[in-house]
């Protein structure tokens, strides 16, 4: 527990030792506003809620936290402190979880600053705050799942850019898999169980159940499975990568 | 520390059934059992293949407390993959490797908590300056407080980091940085240090500092340390082991193997001028002479001579050739008997990567 406590402080503040931290925090605050207000149509919508705000957070999560994690194992796999890391006395799990939980705090960093959206609504009208409060921790959830499939991707390559390409495109699998894009491709042969077991992946179906204001313990049973399929198949991967 | 030193002649020099220390006997038996001397490290039948190649054959060895093991071998010879293997960060094919009575296979924590690991290169986390990384390492080796202080202090001070200590690492020069790696190897003083190629980029005045840091450590700590730098193992390793291609070629004190050099007991002569068969034909008509060979070297030419017995002792026909020196008025400018050279010893034993691939053929 010392050492995964160690481990998370130390990725943590590595976010800050750099302009990254800054630099995404500042995109992500600016994107989701700039969506939100004007691709979004906020005022033209007359709600005073937060729906279409989070309607884009899993477009904006599925470029900006692949960003993040891509960092994670490729990183300590190119500069060689994987073999620092894995050789003091920490067992492995604690590293995956240590850093997996530092990229989740600071995704949930960035998250937290968004709370001028939140002052505005209030300010604006009477919204639901019990909704809204549930659709943060839906999203939190949901960069979590974002984060654990990059975290995993990020260990199979030292190319931190491969890593962001690969992850991007299996989060948006992901993202979209209840979608038709993904559902036409199966529905015209596989049977239709398959079919809506494959639609049952998205995160769209799971996030936008939460957002409506109901934490449904099947959604967050879907997520914490999800983040933690991911997490052990990163174990594996680091473990099996090591000598490469 | 006399006994430590006795211990290990006695080790390396098969044969010898006892030793003299201080005028006093010691055999096997009546050995104390002291803290020291014990195994640390105990390697058994270390086997690790990446596919059909083998880089690690069925080593076995075993380091005592006290001993600084120079860990040789060409690049590619599987140095860095045994270190690998006995700090706990590859798994071994078949055999394993005991830390202090742990086997690193079945309790791989309490293990790599007595070891201080090197890796090659040095790899830190070049974001965090040498400070914050320092205190993230010993909060990973459950250093709190006042004792983390102490270590860190400690560690700083033997690596003489102080002035860099506020410096993000990835700006430091690559002296500074294997500093770092050095101070994070030794900061909860382990018993056991395993460093990898420690002084490899470095000036040779930081050569000599971190010889002079080992050498210090050594007395209570067992050390394995990997290069390729022979003058190194001279310098600090109490014992040597020679690898090649995955299994050890030689194992014994840096004396023991440069024995085994043909530069044993030889005599150099280096006289100013050119060489001429006169002088040539009065060297090999000394007793006790085998073979002479001249290398001339711009304004000086030096002879070797190889006695017929590389076993005795050299001064006899050391005196021998200072003589006949005199007696001809030769202009010498230099006169030794030759101890060997390891990096002789090392060439016979090993081959370069390049015979890899024909090796087998």
């Amino acid at each position: 527990m010392n050492e995964l406590l160690a481990i998370f402080r130390r990725e943590l503040a590595g976010y800050f030792a750099t302009p990254l931290a800054f630099i995404f925090i500042v995109i992500f605050l600016f994107t989701m506003g700039a969506f939100t207000f004007y691709l979004g149509g906020y005022y033209e919508s007359g709600q005073a809620d937060l729906t279409i705000f989070f309607n884009f957070h899993p477009w904006l999560y599925l470029f900006l936290i692949p960003a993040i994690s891509m960092r994670l194992w490729a990183e300590e796999r190119r500069t060689g402190s994987i073999e620092l890391l894995l050789s003091l006395p920490v067992p492995l799990w604690a590293a995956v979880l240590g850093k997996f939980l530092a990229a989740w705090a600071f995704s949930g960093i960035a998250l937290a600053l968004t709370f001028p959206m939140w002052i505005t609504v209030n300010y604006l009208g009477d919204p639901d705050n019990g909704v809204i409060l549930a659709g943060y921790i839906g999203s939190f959830f949901m960069a979590g799942g974002y984060l654990a499939i990059g975290s995993c991707l990020s260990a199979v390559t030292r190319n931190q850019v491969i890593a962001f390409v690969v992850s991007v495109a299996v989060c948006f699998l992901f993202t979209v898999s209840g979608l038709p894009i993904v559902t036409d491709f199966f529905a015209g042969w596989a049977p239709q169980q398959v079919v809506s077991t494959i639609a049952s992946f998205s995160f769209l179906t799971h996030f936008n159940a939460i957002t409506r204001g109901v934490i449904d313990l099947r959604d967050v049973i879907y997520f914490a499975s999800l983040i933690a399929t991911w997490l052990v198949a990163c174990g594996i991967v680091v473990d099996m990568k090591k000598a490469g | 520390m006399e006994w430590q030193a006795g211990r290990r002649a006695w080790d390396t020099a098969p044969g010898r059934e006892i030793i003299s220390i201080s005028g006093t006997h010691m055999t096997n038996e009546n050995r104390p059992a002291p803290a020291g001397g014990e195994p640390m490290i105990v390697i058994e039948n270390l086997t690790k293949r990446f596919g059909p190649f083998t880089a690690v054959d069925n080593i076995g060895f075993s380091v005592a407390r006290g001993e600084v093991l120079g860990f040789l071998g060409p690049n590619g010879a599987g140095k860095s993959t045994t270190m690998k293997m006995i700090t706990g960060f590859l798994a071994p094919t078949s055999g394993t490797a005991r830390i202090c009575g742990h086997d690193i296979l079945v309790a791989p924590l309490a293990a790599q908590r007595e070891i201080g690991y090197l890796p090659e290169g040095a790899p830190a986390y070049g974001d965090m300056t040498s400070l914050g990384f320092l205190r993230f390492i010993a909060r990973v080796r459950r250093l709190s407080g006042s004792a983390a202080n102490e270590a860190i202090e400690r560690a700083v001070e033997a690596t003489e980091l102080g002035g860099v200590l506020e410096q993000p690492i990835d700006t430091l020069s690559k002296g500074f940085r294997r500093r770092v790696g050095l101070a994070q190897a030794i900061l909860h003083n382990p018993p056991v240090l395993i460093m990898d190629e420690p002084t490899d980029g470095l000036d040779p005045n930081q050569k000599f500092e971190v010889r002079k840091l080992i050498g210090r450590m050594a007395k209570d700590k067992a050390i394995v340390i990997s290069t390729h730098i022979l003058e190194e193992v001279d310098a600090i390793c109490t014992r040597a082991l020679i690898i090649d291609r995955g299994r050890v070629v030689a194992d014994g004190t840096p004396g023991a193997l440069m024995a085994r050099s043909r530069y044993h007991n030889a005599v150099s002569l280096t006289l100013s001028g050119q060489s001429t068969v006169a002088i040539a034909e009065k060297l090999r008509n000394l007793p006790g002479i085998e073979t002479i060979e001249v290398t001339p070297r711009g304004e000086e030419t030096t002879f070797t001579l190889f006695p017929k017995s590389a076993t005795e002792s050299d001064t006899m026909l050391v005196d021998a050739v200072a003589r006949l020196a005199r007696e001809e008025n030769w202009p010498v400018r230099a006169l030794y008997g030759e101890p060997g050279r390891l990096d002789e010893v090392f060439r016979s034993l090993t081959r370069s990567d390049t015979v890899k691939g024909s090796a087998a053929a």
